[in-house]
């Protein structure tokens, strides 16, 4: 099954839960409102035609312009071989979006990455932590406006690089 | 000195300095501890083709037993923290080598913001080793540079302090 034909399936179940579908871009995607992601990910996963059983990606992109930050979702089917792929947007500030962990275990640490480095926070996720930046580190590294700290715990940020 | 090979076979005559140096540089016990690819490299410095136990150097997996560390690989700031407080457990005297572009200046990495840009910026360096990764050969002679200084090390003869005028 083509992406194009996924995503009249999800129009067809979920309709305006679907905000807009990409069906140009080289990698078609769907723009999926916030709190249906959980409902749409369960129904990509378990109908029989469809069975996305696998997580391979889940990353984020920070659209400072526009005021969101846009939570995309890579997932794939080993049963029929087919990809789709979710987008989720959510504002900079304070953004939530409702954790796939329960749909893919797989979720838990990509969520735990995208909330380390651009503070996207995932309602009912099991183990919030940071989890590649220092825990007591301060800011999100990926986001636009992030300014680096000028040290931590005495070490100076400041780089005497002659790649500049 | 007058001494030197004056009596007959079988007595070696030698200063304690010299001694204890000898000693030393003849059993240096580096740390089992790699940050990134270097460490690939140093386990084939440490495996049978550049075998550097030939020169005494093998790894130990505690800090509280080993005489060298290797810093091999990206220097990150979580990580700089930890470094830190492994070489604190070290027991005196104790060296460092900085083994790769990464651990010496930050390397590829530099502009990150995650990356220690030298591990130099957190605790004292003695032989810095370049190469991107270095070759285990590399390696092996950035331990025979140390191995020349731990040789001028004076233990009899009290060093003043650092930072004190005489």
């Amino acid at each position: 099954m083509d992406a194009t034909e996924i995503f009249e399936r999800l129009r067809a179940q979920f309709s305006d839960k679907i905000v807009s579908v990409d069906a140009e871009a080289v990698d078609p995607s769907a723009v999926v409102e916030g709190d249906a992601i959980v409902d749409v990910c369960k129904f990509l996963r378990d109908t029989e035609d469809l069975r996305c059983n696998v997580l391979t990606n889940q990353t984020g992109v920070d659209y400072k312009e526009d005021g969101y930050i846009e939570v995309v979702y890579h997932l794939y089917s080993y049963t029929h071989r087919h990809y789709a792929i979710l987008k989720v947007r959510t504002p900079r500030d304070q953004g939530t979006i409702p954790s796939v962990e329960s749909v893919w275990k797989a979720a838990n640490w990509l969520e735990r990455e995208i909330y380390d480095l651009l503070g996207v926070r995932f309602s009912s996720h099991s183990d919030l932590r940071r989890i590649l930046m220092p825990e007591d580190w301060v800011g999100h590294p990926l986001r636009k406006d992030f300014v680096e700290p000028t040290e931590y715990h005495g070490i100076s940020t400041t780089r005497e690089s002659l790649l500049r | 000195m007058a001494l030197v090979n004056s009596f007959s076979q079988g007595v070696i005559t030698t200063t304690a300095d010299q001694f204890l140096n000898w000693t030393r540089k003849s059993s240096v016990w580096w740390m089992l501890f790699g940050l990134a690819c270097c460490a690939i490299e140093l386990m084939q410095t440490q495996g049978p083709r550049a075998d550097v136990d030939r020169f005494g150097a093998a790894p130990r997996a505690s800090p509280r037993q080993s005489d060298l560390m290797v810093v091999a690989g990206t220097l990150t700031l979580k990580m700089a923290l930890r470094t830190k407080v492994l070489y604190d457990q070290m027991p005196e005297p104790r060296y460092v080598i900085s083994m790769g572009a990464c651990a010496s200046c930050g390397g590829l990495f530099q502009l990150a913001y995650s990356v220690c840009d030298g591990v130099d910026k957190v605790i004292p360096v003695d032989v810095y080793v370049p190469g991107c990764p270095p070759r285990p050969e590399a390696l092996t002679e950035g331990i025979l540079k140390l191995q020349e200084k731990m040789m001028t090390e004076t233990w009899l003869v009290k060093r003043p302090a650092v930072g004190i005028e005489a």
